[in-house]
């Protein structure tokens, strides 16, 4: 191991030419790391000139990093991951994170095969080992049903994805001083990837992996006109709206809203299910939530155990009261204002 | 073309039952499936060569030698041919020695066009060994993949990203990792299971690979999981009954103060 490699990189994740507010978790992550070591923290930034880099200082990173590839325009996976790897070589930190998001989970492999290092997926938590300083990375696998923690003990740097949620932002603090540097790279504009549209998703919903809080319905909620009170909860509670499979084979909800292993897979602060039995597979894509709420009428299903609050009684009697109280609470605190 | 679309046998998922005690998912060692998203990689393969008659599709897996059943589903499903990568000294490989073994397989086999991969396994879930295997063979790495059309020498996709979709055009060669919205896997005829049954695929080692043992499984995978639990899926729960109507209150009640300690609401008055 090289001796004066011992930062901490952090990967900005860069969207629709601005910086992702996700950035601010992974740099939280990068100080929780650097804790008593008072190891530099760098957040690294790709081909954006960024409006406000003090902003991550502010948020706890050491340094702000802005690499500049030398033309403008979108640049697709094979030149930002060329840059990655050649900022990570000259600064040699000893740990680098992204956010597991399309992006990072496209470039992080990308650079630690390039780098011959290890990469461990999607961590919901990390840690120093105190007996040899090494990073500790957890993640779920096979569907939730195990966490591993792994170590990348013989190579460097260490690198994890980690996933967005999974720590909360630190406060700003507007004392905060670091560096902010610009690194100017002079890239070719040819590659075998050219970026030709984007379409942005215009849909007003909620997308369901990024909603702090996410309401779900099963087979429980019994119709589709009951399933549709769902949509009234999400909208009083600003949360995203998610279905079993059952419901979804059901008709009563499409096939992106669903969650489970089969479906798409949430970490919310809040997630509530209602009229969902908790079968494996819907909670391996939920069972990492920091509050579970569930409403069931049977108290023993697998749901209710794995919540922090059950509700037992009739789902949608249960759901139309909710989001009475919260349309009324929000009325009133308009109409106090 | 060339196309070589890489497989990987997962543990199945219908006859999950889970340990009350401990949480730990309980199943059949012999119930094994193709990883799902592997199953839409090889119907896009098919589709493929559907539009370009002469294109051969290779299945290529890593696994123990019980893996030919997966090779025996992809040629089913529209694989001309298979490779299992199988012997001791792979075992115990992370994503990058197995996506060395992989990069090692392509060069063997020859000039490759396009490779396919899912994006994800769903018992590793790193969805790391497709874009490592790009790196390695100095490909670029397409992921994310809902549309893939054939333009000449490119191809023209859609990635899914969180935001929306991005359309690029890619010369070929290169690797594309698919999700579950490129296309529907149709159920192979019986007559293609029975075929397919009767294949036979060479099997290489690290000597065919030109690897030292070394080079691959454990001692050439930079990670090590140094431990492994069970979630504790158990929580201590609150329970409210929402009888009659003062318990339906109380219990709307209690959900709206945990939602405000969680900050979802605004605490104190609203
Ligand atoms: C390979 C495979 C993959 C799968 N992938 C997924 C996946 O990705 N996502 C997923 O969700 N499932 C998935 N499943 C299906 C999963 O096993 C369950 O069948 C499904 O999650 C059940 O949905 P549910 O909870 O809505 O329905 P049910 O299991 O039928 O449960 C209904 C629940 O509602 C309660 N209930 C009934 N009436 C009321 C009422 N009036 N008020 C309150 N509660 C009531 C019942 O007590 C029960 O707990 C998969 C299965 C397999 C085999
Ligand atoms: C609990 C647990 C956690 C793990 N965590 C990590 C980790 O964080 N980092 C790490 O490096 N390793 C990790 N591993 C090891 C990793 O699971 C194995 O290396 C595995 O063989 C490949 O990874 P995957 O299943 O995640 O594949 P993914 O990258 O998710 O698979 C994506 C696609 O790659 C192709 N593919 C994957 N494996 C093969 C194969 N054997 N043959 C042919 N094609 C294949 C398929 O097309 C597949 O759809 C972990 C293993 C366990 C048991």
């Amino acid at each position: 191991m090289e001796q004066n490699s011992n930062g901490i990189m952090v990967l900005a994740e860069v969207r629709g030419g601005a910086i992702h507010p996700v950035t601010r978790e992974m740099v939280a992550w990068g100080r929780k790391l650097a804790g008593q070591f008072s190891r530099p923290v760098t957040c690294v930034i790709i081909g954006i000139d960024p409006d406000d880099p003090e902003d991550l200082i502010r948020y706890g990173a050491d340094r702000v990093l802005s690499v500049n590839p030398g033309f403008t325009g979108n640049s697709p996976a094979t030149p930002t991951a060329g840059l990655f790897v050649d900022v990570i070589r000259e600064e040699r930190p000893a740990i680098v994170i992204a956010p597991a998001t399309t992006s990072g989970r496209t470039l992080m492999p990308i650079a630690a095969a390039r780098l011959n290092t290890g990469l461990t997926a999607d961590c919901t938590d990390l840690a120093i080992d105190p007996k040899d300083g090494l990073l500790l990375q957890t993640r779920p696998a096979i569907g939730g049903n195990v966490m591993a923690t792994i170590k990348t003990p013989n190579t460097l740097p260490q690198m994890a994805t980690v996933r967005p949620r999974s720590i909360r932002p630190l406060q700003p603090d507007s004392a905060r001083r670091g560096q902010v540097l610009v690194k100017t790279y002079e890239m070719p504009d040819s590659w075998p990837e050219q970026l030709l549209s984007f379409i942005r998703d215009e849909r007003k919903e909620i997308n369901l992996e990024e909603a702090e809080i996410v309401v779900t319905g099963g087979k429980g909620m019994k119709t589709k006109e009951n399933f549709a009170l769902l949509e009234d909860l999400a909208a009083a509670l600003g949360a995203g709206l998610g279905a079993t499979r059952a419901a979804v084979e059901a008709g009563w909800a499409p096939f992106t809203r669903q969650v489970g292993l089969t479906g798409k897979t949430v970490a919310p602060k809040v997630y509530i299910a209602a009229g969902v039995s908790g079968k494996i597979q819907h909670l391996a894509g939920m069972i990492t939530s920091e509050t579970i709420i569930a409403v069931n009428e049977d108290p023993e299903a697998q749901m209710v155990k794995v919540a922090d609050l059950a509700v037992i009684g009739d789902a949608p009697a249960v759901v139309e009261k909710l989001t009475k109280a919260l349309i009324h609470l929000k009325n009133k605190r308009k109409g106090g204002a | 073309m060339n196309v070589i679309v890489f497989i990987k046998q997962v543990p199945g998922t219908t006859n999950v039952r889970m340990d009350p005690a401990t949480g730990a998912m309980l199943r059949d060692p012999s119930d094994t499936v193709l990883n799902p998203l592997d199953e839409h990689a090889i119907t896009e393969a098919a589709k493929i060569k559907d539009g370009q008659p002469g294109t051969v599709v290779t299945a290529l897996t890593m696994g123990p030698p019980s893996a030919v059943k997966a090779l025996q589903e992809a040629c089913a499903r529209g694989a001309d041919q298979g490779v299992l990568l199988s012997h001791k000294a792979f075992a115990g490989s992370d994503t990058i020695a197995t996506s060395r073994a992989l990069a090692a397989a392509v060069r063997k086999l020859g000039p490759v066009d396009l490779i396919l991969a899912g994006e994800k396994s769903i018992d590793g879930e790193t969805g790391q060994v497709g874009p490592m295997t790009a790196a390695m063979l100095e490909l670029p790495a397409v992921t994310f993949v809902r549309r893939l059309n054939l333009e000449g020498g490119r191809i023209r996709v859609q990635r899914l990203v969180e935001d929306g979709v991005e359309e690029l055009a890619v010369t070929l060669p290169a690797l594309v990792t698919v999700v579950r919205d490129i296309n529907n896997p149709p159920l192979p005829s019986l007559r293609r299971y029975v075929m397919a049954k009767k294949m036979t695929f060479p099997v290489w080692g690290p000597e065919e690979l030109g690897l030292k043992e070394t080079d691959t499984g454990l001692k050439a995978s930079p990670t090590r999981v140094v431990k492994v639990f069970s979630p504790k899926f158990a929580r201590s729960t609150a329970i409210f009954r929402a009888d009659g109507e003062a318990g339906l209150d109380a219990s709307v009640q209690a959900v709206i103060d945990l939602l405000r300690t969680k900050e979802i609401l605004k605490k104190g008055g609203a």
